[in-house]
């Protein structure tokens, strides 16, 4: 197979040449490393390559494929968020107060898919701490869309995203707290799952906010999704969040068989705000569904708008505490000759963390503070609840519910940055899936003046099988997946 | 003016877990620092807290042994500031609903009484670490092995109007712990800290005044004397029209006064919410009641049947309750057959002073609970004259053997043969007539005092093995047959 | 509802957070900028609904007490910007 078939093959199709030893693992990460190595001075989507740890494992996984021994995984590589601790390598979250934090242990994520034979290429960059929607707030620099390497490729899963479609690996891992795996795979035209919340172990992933946080996997079909999420599910003694569930395969159960199902359309998202474009992509998208087999049902979701008032006082609140931690004294960045301990505490928190996580560390604090809790912590913890009833109400006449993953195409770098909430804005249609705790996936619609655009997919609280199925119907009666951005040496 | 204190207490109690409350790491105490603490301790990126059962267990335990209200839904939450034993940057604590609700504490009272306490609440909370200021010259280091450990902070309504009774309860609480298992409540050690809310108020008001909390008072001894020196302060203060600022101070036991602690935070605003990275407890009656099977005698029952199934009094009662090894040495004593009055005297009398002087706990007592009965039971049967039991007691404790070993290696046995003890008596007579004239002479309560000189030779004659009450009926017998 | 630098001082002291003098006013323009839109849930009645704080109706999971970690102070001192002796270093913080 050549290099360029290689870099475009999916999990699926690499892990079985591995299994029959027509492609070794270590051919396999070369040439994923020198893909990495030419695409990324000009994408800036990878932090840390990690070359020799990377052939070492590579070299172990085709020694257990030599013995027919394999896993989910074994000898397919992998980039990770720089979100996941890692350990002895480099874990940075996009940020200066952690950018030479070398773990001493691994998150559960990475090392469960070590267990199943991955072998981890290095450390996606991101928006610093998950907070952003364009992969802009990251310390290393912004990461370029490979589409267009003017325009960003979402956030804060946007290093994750271009890696993926610049073909740096097959499967990449992210994470999402509003939207930060599904919106930049949208924008680059991937496909990409954030689970159930309590799905997949938080263990090791660097925190943002508690209850919204969730792992998942981003590759180019969903069939690759549903290997990697088998891979990375189930509970774990050492989160108390995980759910107490057994893991089905969802890879094994996969199927196109979407007969009956019944596909709810919220009129709140689909009302004068979605823009034409988008709109016809995402019902072009949902027709395909139909013909296949699928309803499409006309339902209300009422207190959508107010998902982005509950989820900018939640998040940010729980952020304000996760991060009260980088104080310069166990670890992280530390100012230099500290006058006082105020003064270490302010200087290295105030040099330490970007524009962006300052913000939202205040907003949050301010939220919690004496005389606001109850107005407005208090008071988003239970229009959440309001929100998340409205997803089980419309629930009981619906299998799944569909809708844009992001309100439009990649944009170009700076033209949300005047105004903080017009950054917030990308997340309108993926920020109450987080609140509801519930699945949610991105998978190509085709693209907009040569830009992708996703549509998503929301399902009953641990029901990823079900909109994987939707989305994997979707890739075989479509190739909007395949189509991959024209990057020069890439597509030859 | 008469001035009321009016106070409450909040106690943290370190519970004796072997691991941490929400990580894996050993609990014991005095360890190299910061070789107990693990990932989850330092809050380090990614990691999250799972809760020790243990930790829940035992503040269940406690609640049923004050009587509290179990809370059957209890949630964890975050109390934010920043402080460097602070790793996380907050503490996880209970805020709005902690596991044990209201209940009511009687204190025994060294007079006999029962003095009632309202126990607000009891919720559990992570310990944070220390700080060393003196290791290091321009430095404070921080270990954080204690970092995680569990406390149970017990806080009262302001219902004390006495240092008395605020120790009373500080001891009662002690006792209670203990004996419930789980924590061995030692002020010394940190593993019971009290800090002291106290305003003043007129004799008579209803209203409450300014309250200033005094700190770390780390023994029973310095609890009543923070009071006394923060009454004593604040009445100064009240008596000259001043106002009470409200604030922390800490007690200098040297000085015995309170000081404003200097760089006490501002104000601070801790932004409780609740911990997502953990779940409610949820609590049922089954839960409940399986722990309540487990709990031992409390000491207030166990006073009540120490008054009635062995018929001592209150006082002795009282003081032997406390320790629950005292308690049950007593009781092991009473079963090999020894009686109950006698086995309290010996314990609380030359056992304690033994064991306090050699720095001994009861539970390594060289004398054990049968060989105290032995030896009450040879004084009870005569064997033992009460005057030489001081004698074989001392020979116990340092390890000659069972009493009867002892009587008979000295040859100790009383002599209560009154054949015997009537020679003895004649003998003395005979020998001393001089005294025995000034007997005759002398009118009955002199008679009384003289009759001394006559035992005591006769003690010493037979080395103290006569039988004190036979010699005395003989000797007045004797005397009076003379005149 | 608008928010004043002072009030975006006293939150940043609460966040131990330094806003320089010049960065106070911009700052507190974007501040308000979203509080403006989190002011929305003032609109919405919630009477009687209880709070949510994890999406699923879980209940904490207990773990035996048990130890289970041994000393790992040298692999975790490793990311200290200041340590000596075991311990770690901040400046001197007086009581």
């Amino acid at each position: 197979m050549t290099d360029t078939a290689l870099l475009n093959a999916s999990v699926c199709e690499l892990r079985q040449q591995l299994r029959d030893r027509t492609v070794s693992s270590e051919e396999l990460t070369r040439a994923y490393l020198n893909n990495i190595e030419r695409h990324n001075p000009a994408l800036n989507a990878v932090i840390t390559v990690c070359s020799e740890h990377a052939l070492e494992s590579a070299r172990r996984a085709d020694t257990a494929l030599a013995k027919g021994e394999h896993g989910l995984l074994t000898g397919v590589p992998l980039l990770h968020k720089d979100i996941f601790c890692t350990r002895d390598i480099r874990t940075t979250c996009g940020s200066r107060m952690l950018s030479e934090f070398v773990p001493a242990y691994d998150a559960t994520v990475v090392s469960r898919m070590k267990a199943e034979g991955a072998v981890m290429l290095g450390k996606c960059n991101m928006d610093e701490f998950a907070m952003g929607s364009s992969n802009e707030t990251s310390f290393f620099g912004a990461v370029k869309n490979p589409w267009a390497t003017d325009c960003v490729p979402g956030g804060s899963s946007g290093g994750s995203a271009a890696a993926l479609a610049a073909g740096m690996a097959p499967l990449v891992t992210g994470t999402d707290t509003g939207g930060s795996i599904r919106q930049p795979a949208s924008l680059c035209g991937v496909t990409g799952l954030k689970p159930t919340y309590g799905r997949v172990s938080r263990l090791g992933i660097i925190a943002f906010a508690s209850s919204l946080d969730q792992a998942g996997p981003l590759a180019h079909t969903a069939e690759d999704c549903a290997i990697a999420l088998t891979a990375m599910s189930g509970i774990d003694a050492g989160d108390s969040t995980s759910a107490d569930l057994p893991v089905p395969d969802f890879h094994d159960a996969l199927t196109p068989d979407i007969q009956g199902l019944r596909i709810g359309l919220p009129r709140e998202y689909f009302n004068d705000d979605l823009s034409g474009d988008v709109r016809e992509r995402v019902m072009t998208a949902l027709s395909v569904l139909e013909k296949a087999g699928a309803t499409l049902v006309d339902i209300e979701l009422p207190h959508s708008h107010y998902a982005i008032a509950t989820y900018y006082v939640i998040a940010p609140a729980e952020a304000s505490a996760n991060l009260a931690r980088y104080d310069g004294v166990r670890f992280g960045y530390r100012c230099d000759d500290p006058a006082d301990l105020e003064d270490l505490y302010l200087r290295s928190r105030s040099e330490g963390f970007g524009e962006e996580v300052q913000r939202r560390i205040l907003v949050g604090t301010y939220a919690l503070s004496a005389g606001f809790y109850d107005a407005y912590f208090n008071k988003a913890q239970q229009v959440r609840r309001v929100i998340a009833e409205d997803f089980q109400r419309a629930f009981e006449q619906v299998d799944m519910i569909a809708g844009p993953s992001a309100p439009g195409i990649a944009f170009p770098f700076g033209v949300k940055q005047q105004d903080p909430v017009s950054m917030y804005m990308e997340d309108i249609y993926t920020l109450a899936v987080n609140l509801a705790g519930l699945p949610g996936l991105s998978t190509p619609a085709g693209l907009i003046d040569g830009m992708p655009v996703g549509l998503q997919l929301i399902g009953k609280a641990f029901d990823e099988q079900s909109i994987l199925n939707a989305a994997h119907r979707l890739q075989a009666d479509t190739d909007w997946h395949t189509a991959r951005p024209n990057l020069g040496a890439m597509t030859q | 003016m008469s001035w009321e204190m009016v106070m409450g207490l909040e106690v943290h109690l370190q519970l004796a877990t072997q691991s941490k409350i929400f990580s894996g790491s050993a609990t014991t105490f005095g360890a190299e620092p910061n070789v107990q603490a693990d990932a989850v301790d330092l809050g380090m990126p990614g990691m999250l807290p799972v809760l020790n059962e243990q930790a829940v267990r035992f503040a269940v335990k406690f609640g049923l042994g004050i009587g509290a209200r179990i809370g059957e839904r209890s949630v964890f939450d975050r109390k934010n500031y920043f402080y460097p034993d602070l790793p996380k940057g907050y503490q996880v604590s209970q805020f709005f609903s902690p596991i044990v609700c209201e209940g009511v504490f009687d204190v025994p009272m060294e007079d006999g009484t029962l003095c009632p306490i309202r126990i607000t609440r009891a919720h559990l909370e992570e310990d944070a670490g220390k700080s060393v200021h003196d290791a290091f010259s321009r430095e404070t280091g921080i270990d954080l092995n204690r970092a995680g450990t569990p406390l149970l902070e017990i806080v009262t309504e302001p219902d004390f109007r006495s240092a008395e009774q605020a120790v009373a309860y500080l001891k009662a609480l002690h006792s209670l712990v203990t004996y419930l298992g789980i924590s061995d409540g030692n002020m010394a050690e940190g593993s019971m800290r009290c800090d002291i809310n106290i305003s003043l108020r007129e004799k008579g008001s209803d209203a409450l005044g300014t309250r200033t909390e005094i700190k770390n008072v780390n023994s029973f001894r310095f609890v009543e004397r923070a009071i006394h020196s923060e009454y004593e302060r604040q009445a100064d203060i009240l008596e000259s029209g001043g106002t009470i600022t409200q604030e922390t101070r800490l007690y200098d036991a040297e000085q015995n006064v309170t000081r404003s602690m200097r760089s006490k935070e501002v104000a601070n605003d801790y932004r409780y919410f609740p911990e997502p990275d953990l779940l409610p407890i949820v609590i049922d009656e089954d839960y409940i009641e399986g722990i309540r099977a487990t709990l031992p005698e409390l000491p207030a029952t166990k006073r009540e049947r120490f008054i009635s199934q062995y018929g001592l009094t209150g006082y002795d009662a009282t003081l032997l309750v406390p320790n629950h090894s005292v308690a049950d040495y007593f009781e092991s004593v009473v079963k090999a057959g020894g009686a109950a009055k006698p086995a309290a005297n010996w314990i609380l009398g030359d056992l304690s002073g033994a064991l306090n002087r050699a720095e001994v706990d009861i539970t390594a007592c060289p004398i054990s609970a049968e060989q105290v009965a032995g030896l009450i039971v040879r004084i009870e049967d005569g064997t033992l004259s009460s005057k030489l039991a001081k004698q074989v007691f001392d020979a116990l404790w340092a390890g000659e053997g069972d009493t009867d070993d002892i009587i008979a290696a000295r040859g100790l046995k009383q002599v209560s043969d009154s054949g015997a003890l009537e020679a003895m008596v004649d003998e003395v007579i005979a020998q001393n007539p001089d005294q025995v004239a000034q007997y005759l002479a002398a009118d009955e309560t002199k008679q009384k005092k003289l009759s001394g000189f006559f035992v005591g030779q006769i003690m010493k004659a037979s080395k103290g093995q006569a039988n004190p009450q036979m010699v005395n009926e003989l000797l007045l017998m004797k005397l009076s047959d003379q005149s | 509802m608008s928010v004043t630098p002072q009030d975006v001082e006293k939150v940043a002291l609460l966040a131990r957070l330094a806003i320089s003098e010049s960065d106070l006013p911009e700052v507190t323009d974007r501040f308000g900028r979203v509080l403006d839109l989190v002011n929305e849930l003032n609109t919405i009645e919630t009477e009687s609904v209880v709070p949510m704080s994890n999406p699923h109706d879980m209940q904490q999971r207990l773990r035996p007490d048990a130890v289970t970690r041994d000393n790992e102070r040298e692999a975790l001192m490793a990311s200290a910007p200041s340590s000596d002796q075991g311990y770690y270093l901040v400046p001197k913080v007086i009581d």
